[in-house]
């Protein structure tokens, strides 16, 4: 029963591998979303509100399934009209990180839409003044007291995202879910592996938010936190 | 592009999803999937309002034996839960040896009931989570309010505090009614379930075609999320009126 336990234990490391680059995917899709969101035009702020309905009114379940198996017919189809003739079959880790930064996106998009909201428009305008450019703005003075306003979102998304990777399992991906299936099916002892399993995601989790806290004081440092006004 | 990705002929078939068999799968799976959100719903919200009050108990080791429990829910995927129940507790020789006459053990045998355990199990530990919060959140001056008046605690609990907690908890369990409308869709990872996400992979697997098969899934669970938000719209507007910013 020991024997499978170094296997499980690399399969979590796929389980990081794959919440790490989702959550990359994520951030990049987010602060796109959330800048077609505020930028005021009609086409992009109207696109940025359908992925973000529409992503976050469809199970994740579904969306992967839609993108790992519709996927491979429409790449299929694609190649067939560009004139090649062979089958392709979707990486599973690509459609997995694929599938799970896209869907977080939506919610990133949501989060970052907040925290930019949530910084004076005069800082930006400052910046302007001074002759920085857009880019730069954003990444000298929007970006960083955004991270403050978004941490909490941030957080939230991030833990949910962590958990949302035991679906790749499902779609063929050796992540720690897999392997945990596969080994109780061989051992008939299913409990066992599935609560190590739950306790390899519970130390994840229980490590992302100890980091995420020590972020949120390091970046909540000269903000004024008012704690006794309940009395 | 358009073209490419969608060709006009064979790949996309959407005659097929509306014939009669399959639109009768896609029923079938809806009424399951709307069965297990509703009873998870009801058996989930039923111990969360026990959890909520031992989380806010005078007790120490209750808070502590509580906390324990939602800390561990909402920290492990709920796919490990359902597969916890399904393949472990289930197929445990002990149980199967006892579910065809001895009481709480027959109820394993049958996959809907493992299912919904797994999903109102998570869903109270999320539940109870929010509504401790917003029992510890009642103003202080509304307890003290009541206590004046000459009214139990007991009564309070349940006359001042309760109401008003469950009011103040409604956005967001709106988000965590979608979250579990959504979540359901994990049935179909059993396999003696057919909800609707498990009727979408068997019209793909019948006639090969995931577009349309996940599509027309895709369609129905964003209507139904698009209802629910309304609903609880209509709710927040009737039960949290008294909190709503003054209209100018």
């Amino acid at each position: 029963m020991l024997d499978y336990i170094p296997r499980i234990l690399e399969g979590a490391l796929l389980t990081v591998a794959v919440s790490l680059l989702s959550l990359a995917v994520s951030i990049v899709l987010g602060l796109l979303g959330a800048s077609a969101k505020l930028s005021g035009h009609p086409v992009l702020s109207a696109l940025a509100t359908v992925y973000t309905t529409v992503v976050r009114g469809v199970p994740e379940l579904v969306l992967m399934l839609l993108v790992f198996y519709g996927g491979t017919i429409g790449l299929t189809h694609l190649l067939e009209t560009l004139g090649h003739t062979e089958a392709v079959d979707i990486n599973p880790f690509v459609a997995g990180v694929g599938t799970i930064g896209f869907i977080y996106g939506a919610y990133m998009t949501e989060t970052f839409r907040g925290a930019m909201l949530a910084i004076p428009r005069g800082q930006m305008e400052a910046a302007w003044a001074f002759g920085m450019g857009r880019l730069q703005t954003f990444f000298r003075i929007t970006l960083p007291q955004m991270v403050r306003y978004a941490l909490p979102g941030f957080t939230n998304n991030w833990l949910v995202l962590i958990k949302s990777t035991a679906l790749v399992s499902l779609i063929g991906l050796q992540d720690m879910t897999y392997l945990a299936k596969q080994a109780s099916a061989a051992t008939r002892e299913p409990i066992f592996f599935f609560v190590f399993v739950a306790a390899l995601f519970l130390v994840y989790t229980s490590a992302s938010l100890w980091v995420l806290r020590r972020l949120d004081e390091r970046f909540s440092l000269g903000v004024r936190r008012a704690t006794s006004w309940q009395s | 592009m358009a073209e490419l990705i969608w060709p006009k002929d064979p790949a996309v078939n959407w005659s097929v999803i509306f014939e009669p068999a399959q639109l009768q799968l896609y029923a079938e799976g809806l009424l399951t999937t709307l069965k297990l959100l509703l009873s998870s719903l009801a058996v989930g919200g039923v111990l969360a309002l026990f959890l909520a009050l031992a989380l806010n108990s005078r007790y120490r080791w209750l808070r502590w034996l509580v906390g324990s429990y939602t800390y561990v829910i909402r920290g492990t995927p709920l796919l490990i839960q359902v597969y916890l129940i399904y393949y472990g507790i289930a197929q445990l020789e002990w149980v199967q040896a006892r579910w065809d006459a001895v009481w709480p053990w027959t109820w394993f045998k049958d996959a809907f009931f493992c299912a919904l355990l797994a999903f109102a199990l998570n869903t109270a530990g999320y539940t109870a989570e929010m509504l401790a919060g917003a029992i510890r959140e009642t103003p202080a001056g509304e307890i003290e309010a009541a206590r004046a008046m000459g009214i139990s605690p007991r009564q309070v609990l349940w006359r001042i505090v309760m109401p008003s907690a469950l009011r103040r908890t409604l956005p967001a369990y709106s988000n965590e009614v979608v979250m579990m409308l959504h979540s359901t869709s994990l049935a179909s990872t059993v396999p003696a379930m057919l909800d609707l996400t498990a009727a979408a992979s068997r019209v793909y697997s019948d006639f090969y075609l995931p577009f349309e098969a996940y599509l027309f899934a895709a369609a129905i669970y964003l209507s139904i999320t698009f209802m629910l938000v309304g609903l609880f719209k209509w709710a927040e507007r009737r039960f949290l009126a008294h909190l709503a910013p003054r209209r100018t």
